[in-house]
């Protein structure tokens, strides 16, 4: 397990892992070469470059025109990858982190992608960590059942 | 629609506000005063949190004498949930396009 990367006020909101028969390094190459990217993930110009702004293209809906607006946050090769995740632009639109970490495992690779905050991190607010996005959303389900 | 969704996160985006959404989902209807003493933060801080939060229609006022009493709206969390759902959904495609791509990659 990968202790270091997730300290506990760290606001947690959706986490999908999977183990692949594959190792680290592949797994490194499908995430950040930008051909291997775009065919798995979305149409996109990243580089592995911490700072590098990008986006993803999606197909247009009438929601929503497609473009996801991202900038490299950490990239640390075969081991961890973070960029911001913003959509609808920088005003109204909502803004996630998407951290992605992985980690040897017997005959492969386990893959962690956690997608995290509505906001930047508000450490040093009231109760910031008492009330991080993690358990507001382990309550949220309790919560949805008592209404329904 | 999307504006409201939009002022939900928002709303929520804060912890002082997730507390006091919070507080007001599990105990019931409360007013400024009590959540004020709950919370730890003055009076018009309080106020203006629960301000944003109606207007996400997160909680719903309601006047008795000169006391205002609040209440939570849990109804309106519905565009979290499927905000949740659907990318849960989007992730484990992704995650399933990966591992097709990783199989016709050469090793």
């Amino acid at each position: 397990m990968n202790t270091t990367s997730n300290p506990p006020e760290t606001a947690r909101s959706l986490v999908v892992e999977r183990d692949f028969p594959h190792p680290p390094e592949k797994l490194w190459r499908a995430l950040t070469e930008g051909p291997l990217l775009e065919q798995w993930m979305m149409n996109n110009d990243f580089k592995p470059v911490v700072g590098h702004k990008f986006q993803f293209h999606a197909e247009p809906n009438p929601r929503w025109n497609g473009v996801v607006d991202c900038e490299v946050l950490v990239v640390e090769p075969f081991r961890r990858l973070s960029y911001n995740w913003g959509v609808g632009g920088s005003e109204s639109g909502m803004q996630w982190v998407v951290a992605w970490t992985l980690t040897p495992a017997e005959g492969g690779t386990h893959l962690r992608m956690e997608q995290s905050g509505f906001s930047p991190e508000q450490k040093g607010n009231y109760q910031g960590a008492k009330y991080g996005w993690q358990k507001f959303f382990g309550n949220l389900e309790r919560v949805i059942g008592e209404v329904e | 629609m999307q504006a409201v969704a939009d002022n939900l996160f928002r709303a929520l985006a804060d912890p002082t506000r997730r507390a006091i959404f919070e507080h007001l989902a599990r105990d019931g209807e409360q007013t400024v005063h009590a959540l004020t003493y709950r919370a730890g933060v003055s009076q018009p801080a309080v106020s203006k949190h629960l301000g944003v939060l109606k207007r996400a229609r997160l909680v719903r006022s309601r006047h008795q004498g000169r006391e205002t009493h609040y209440s939570a709206q849990q109804q309106a969390l519905a565009p979290l949930v499927d905000w949740m759902n659907l990318y849960g959904a989007f992730w484990r495609e992704r995650f399933d396009r990966l591992e097709d791509l990783l199989k016709r990659m050469e090793p």
